[in-house]
């Protein structure tokens, strides 16, 4: 096993560490760093419960190595809750009842935030299709396209 | 689905990582958007005993034309191919394809070089590249070589790369005010791997088409092109009863059999996708291309 120095921001915070070469980066933020928020599901990347920002963009973090965090950008959704980035958004989630055990939910979170950003306005169809990649076991979905929608909504509205 | 033990080396430039990856001292394996290796890994079904990162190699991220052609770096995220205009405006088949390719959080990462480099038979990029006549730029320790899409896919999971040699960049022609395509998938849900579909190019000349080129997917253990449909389609007007015709020598092609699609079901995927490419490709105003 090989130890590999990295450097990187995450949740605006510097991090300085050593990490072993064969650690996942969803391990390394919940063992290392106690931010649980990044599920693990699938570890293979089906089921979207440990997605993450990286540089900026939604990524299963389970999908990458510690190693590789060595230079990024590094947002879980314990940040983007203290910044308020994703409040619509939850807000949304919770008054519609769009969660029941809450695991997928950071990754459905992160995902319906990218897309709100690149298409403002999104068909239901076009909400389902961004979820494709994160499975839900409890509600089904329609709570979660129907939140989606709503967030969208406020948010055009705000503007 | 915890990796196995693995040294990590992070490769500075293309040069370094042709010495990391021609080393003989261990079995390495390049690791690229890490969306198909990590999951192999985590599952055991691939023990490498070094991963060498390229993710920095900048040169490996180029996109741009040069000489009627548009190079596409290795690197080049899946998320870029959908959404650059540049990708839209002369390789459209591309940017149409991209949608298909797994879920926005995979193609932030993917890479287009790693999506033929593990030649997946029901991926998307592999049949695109082989309607396009791409062309494959590899690079080892002794020197550069060019294989075409045709001769590039071996066998299942198989390319002409050899494991010294690291996959640079990709060029397809660049469309031209003539050019016709038309890509249909069928799967089970959005994002998935390909039950079926067809990646499909040709070039327009009054009421004929000519040039066409139509890989099938998700059928084989590689993408095939359906060469005697392509034929017919280009001996005369598309008329209904051509793409009949062109359909009905899918009848002849051997189709995989598999758990979630058996070999009939499959088959006949394959033949409403032809169908639906020719009509598009005929009447691009008229059809649907999904
Ligand atoms: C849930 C899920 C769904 C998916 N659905 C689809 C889908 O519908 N369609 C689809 O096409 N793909 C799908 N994928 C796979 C995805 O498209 C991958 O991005 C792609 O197959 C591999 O690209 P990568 O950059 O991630 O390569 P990696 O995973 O890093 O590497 C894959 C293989 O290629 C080799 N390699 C990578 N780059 C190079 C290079 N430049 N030179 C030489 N060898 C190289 C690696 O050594 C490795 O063997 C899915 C993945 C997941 C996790
Ligand atoms: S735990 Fe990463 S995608 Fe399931
Ligand atoms: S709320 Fe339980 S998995 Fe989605």
């Amino acid at each position: 096993m090989s130890m590999i120095t990295i450097a990187c921001t995450i949740n605006g915070e510097r991090v300085e560490t050593t990490v072993s070469s064969r650690e996942n980066l969803a391990d390394f933020l919940r063992d290392r760093l106690a931010l649980t928020a990044t599920h693990v599901g699938c570890e293979h990347g089906v089921c979207g419960a440990c997605t993450i920002l990286f540089d900026g963009r939604t990524a299963r973090a389970c999908l990458l190595l510690a190693a590789q965090a060595d230079g990024a950008v590094i947002e879980t959704l314990e940040g983007a809750t203290r910044t308020g980035r994703l409040a619509a958004l939850q807000k949304a989630l919770y008054e519609r009842g769009a969660l029941q055990c809450g695991f997928c939910t950071p990754g459905m979170l992160f995902t319906a935030a990218e897309l709100l950003e690149e298409h403002p306005a999104p068909s239901r169809e076009e909400i389902r299709e961004a979820l494709s990649g994160n499975a839900c076991r409890c509600t089904g979905y329609q709570a979660i396209v129907d939140a989606i929608e709503t967030a969208a909504k406020d948010g055009r509205a705000e503007r | 689905m915890k990796l196995a033990d693995v040294e990590y080396v992070r490769a500075d430039t293309v040069e370094h990582a042709l010495a990391l990856i021609a080393a003989q001292d261990a079995e390495t394996r390049v690791l690229a958007g890490g969306q198909s290796l990590m999951p192999l890994l985590a599952m055991r079904l691939a023990a490498p005993a070094r991963l060498v990162d390229i993710n920095r190699l900048a040169e490996l991220e180029r996109l741009e034309v040069v000489d009627g052609r548009l190079v596409i770096g290795a690197l080049v995220r899946h998320h870029r191919i959908a959404t650059d205009p540049l990708v839209a405006r002369v390789a459209p088949l591309l940017a149409r394809a991209a949608p298909h390719v797994a879920h926005p959080a995979i193609r932030n990462r993917g890479t287009f070089g790693g999506s033929l480099a593990h030649a997946d038979p029901a991926s998307e990029f592999p049949a695109c590249t082989l309607a396009l006549n791409a062309e494959m730029t590899l690079a080892s320790m002794s020197g550069r070589r060019t294989v075409r899409a045709d001769a590039f896919f071996e066998g299942l999971y198989q390319t002409a790369a050899r494991p010294d040699e690291l996959l640079l960049e990709v060029s397809v022609p660049v469309a031209t005010e003539a050019s016709r395509f038309a890509f249909v998938e069928f799967s089970r849900r959005n994002g998935d791997y390909a039950l079926a579909g067809i990646a499909a190019a040709a070039t327009a000349d009054g009421d004929r088409l000519t040039g066409v080129r139509l890989a099938l997917f998700g059928i084989g253990d590689t993408p095939v092109l359906a060469s005697e449909a392509a034929a017919i389609l280009e001996s005369g007007p598309v008329t209904d009863a051509l793409v009949k015709q062109a359909v009905a020598t899918l009848d002849g092609i051997e189709v995989r059999d598999s758990a979630t699609a058996g070999e009939r079901y499959r088959r006949h995927l394959a033949r409403v996708a032809l169908k639906r490419a020719a009509l598009a490709l005929a009447r691009p105003e008229a059809a649907s291309c999904r």
